[in-house]
């Protein structure tokens, strides 16, 4: 007797079911595998340079001994005036977009400059930076040219965000404000705004993680080799963690001695970034779990 | 009345602000070209483009951008074959086979991914990659388009499965249904009806990594081994565009052909990026389902 064809294929096709699943399963934990090894080594290797002396002391004998202090100050620095430019800029943005443009020409044009923005690399950034802040504005390489290189670069990131938290806010908030004889700009200002701030802090706190990050955009436009002292002024160059690494690994006097200095250095980086970007997350994570409406 | 003159002075400026946006764009194309278009008195743009040779530093300079590009697209090429697949992967699983606990896990883990800093990975790619495949393969440096290409690929995974998986969970539910009621299994119905009523947003998502793997700068420049000869293999070192802005420009000198040309160079990069952006927003918005209704 011959077998049922109807089951044969049955079978083959719970075969390739099978197979299909165990192939997503593979690429899963082949990814995530990826991710620890990379944390993992950067944690493994770099955990013994760090000590209270790494972190509070500049470097020391041409940059083979010493810590990374200017380069996390140059950093906070550099975020934090980003932040300053692009978070202003990027709330009014988003208000304007979902509370009083209407469709057309104009917000056409809007929605399609911020989607460029968003994919302009981050090297052209820096040759922007460099034109524009740098040697046109006469700022020279300095935390502003460097900070507002950055702002631009976190601006899409931050309208997007702040965007999403307005849309977020129930229409009902905004009606019975204005049902109460309230002006447009009092209900965004008193009643929108507050209630889409937690979503616009996350925003935020990504552009902080991305700008910490960038490398390339104050390559020309702030990052400096070494400093020994600590800035004093907006017009000063600094020293930059994202950039120290590079220095250290690409162009030091002796890479293979201060390989610990680099370890420690990218871990300080990694984790710093890390940190910040899950801090983001857990904050959407229990916003969403305590809205009540 | 006064009310309603604040209400529009408030919406004026409010437009005046979101159009910085738009101004910054402008400002970097018109600063691109007056910093870049200058090295066109000394090269034709089809020499620029096209020519064989890089040596901005020789006397006389010879200005031919043809390698970088080359490697630019050898390194994303490579890059998105590697990262396409499991980019598309990870996003089918979280979309439509990871259990709840799971997926929220893997979504922090990609974010976790998507963020960490370039110059990490590129240091990734020097201190582990390089030694591991200069010994696997017996080459002469482990700093090559190949190394690149793996680091690139670690960072393009992210872009394309975020995106992907918003385009898997756009597909409505009734496609599916309607796939089960007649009969097909779970494997069947994600590669006959939920990835190819979600391809668009699929095909933007990859178009989308690869306009990042282009643009990717601290990565090529560190492992991407340096040479401005045209690669023969994938073993070769070779200079992307971006890693030769990056690391020649600190040398060339201000106003001199070389700092002209190296902005030519941003030109391109610009263009080709944006080209890509736009193509892929052109793809999501043509292409895409709206709903049941739309069949």
């Amino acid at each position: 007797m011959t077998a049922d064809p109807f089951r044969i294929t049955l079978r083959r096709r719970y075969r390739s079911e099978r197979i299909f699943f165990l192939t997503l399963r593979l690429a899963v934990l082949l990814i995530g595998l990826v991710m620890l090894a990379i944390f993992g080594y950067i944690f493994a290797n770099g955990y013994r340079a760090i000590s209270w002396e790494f972190l509070t002391t500049p470097p020391s004998d041409s940059m083979t001994k010493g810590g990374i202090m200017p380069a996390i100050v140059g950093t906070f620095y550099l975020t934090v005036g980003a932040v300053a430019f692009a978070l202003p800029i990027g709330v009014a943005c988003a208000v304007y977009l979902t509370e009083y443009a209407r469709q057309g020409t104009f917000v056409r044009l809007l929605r399609i400059g911020i989607n460029c923005l968003a994919g302009v690399p981050s090297v052209v950034f820096g040759l922007f930076g460099l034109g524009f802040f740098v040697v046109f504005l006469k700022f020279g390489s300095s935390i502003l040219s460097g900070a507002l290189t950055l702002g631009a670069l976190i601006l899409p990131t931050i309208i997007t965000a702040a965007e999403e938290a307005i849309k977020a806010v129930p229409q009902t908030f905004r009606e019975a404000s204005l049902a109460l004889g309230v002006s447009k700009w009092r209900t965004v200002s008193r009643i929108v705004l507050p209630t889409a701030l937690p979503g616009i802090l996350t925003g935020s706190i990504l552009g902080i993680g991305r700008a910490a990050g960038e490398t390339a955009p104050i390559m020309f436009t702030a990052a400096a080799f070494f400093t020994a002292r600590l800035p004093s002024s907006i017009f000063d160059e600094v020293m930059a963690l994202p950039y120290h690494v590079y220095v250290l690994a690409t162009a030091g006097t002796a890479i293979e001695e201060t390989r610990p200095l680099q370890y420690g250095t990218v871990l300080v980086l990694a984790a710093l970034v890390a940190g910040i970007n899950l801090f983001a997350v857990l904050i959407r994570g229990y916003m969403r779990r305590g809205k009540r409406w | 009345m006064k009310r309603q003159a604040i209400e529009r002075i408030i919406h004026g400026l409010l437009a005046a602000v979101a159009f910085t946006a738009v101004a910054i764009l402008a400002m970097i194309v018109l600063f691109l070209f007056r910093e870049g278009l200058p090295v066109f008195r000394e090269v034709s743009v089809w020499g620029f483009l096209f020519g064989h040779e890089w040596y901005p530093t020789y006397d006389p300079p010879s200005y031919g951008i043809w390698p970088l590009i080359v490697a630019s697209v050898a390194v994303t090429t490579l890059s998105c074959l590697i990262a396409v697949p499991f980019g598309i992967l990870f996003a089918v699983y979280v979309a439509e086979a990871a259990p709840p606990a799971v997926k929220g896990v893997l979504k922090a883990v990609m974010e976790l991914l998507a963020g960490l800093p370039s110059v990490v990975l590129g240091f990734f790619g020097m201190v582990v990659i390089a030694p591991l495949l200069q010994e696997t393969f017996d080459l002469p440096t482990g700093l090559n388009i190949a190394n690149a290409s793996l680091i690139l690929s670690i960072m393009a995974v992210p872009t394309i499965a975020s995106i992907s998986e918003d385009a898997l969970y756009a597909v409505p539910r009734e496609f599916k249904e309607a796939s089960y009621a007649l009969g097909a299994t779970r494997y069947e119905t994600i590669v006959r009806v939920v990835i190819p009523a979600a391809l668009s947003g699929i095909s933007a998502a990859v178009i989308l990594g690869m306009s990042r793997a282009i643009g990717e700068t601290m990565v090529v420049l560190m492992v991407a081994g340096g040479a401005a000869a045209l690669p023969t293999s994938i073993f070769d070192p070779a200079r992307p565009m971006t890693a030769s802005i990056a690391a020649e420009m600190g040398e060339a000198p201000y106003k001199s052909g070389h700092y002209h040309a190296l902005f030519a160079t941003g030109i391109v990069l610009f263009f080709l990026t944006l080209a890509f952006n736009l193509v892929a927003d052109y793809i999501s918005h043509r292409f895409k389902e709206v709903g049941s209704a739309t069949l």
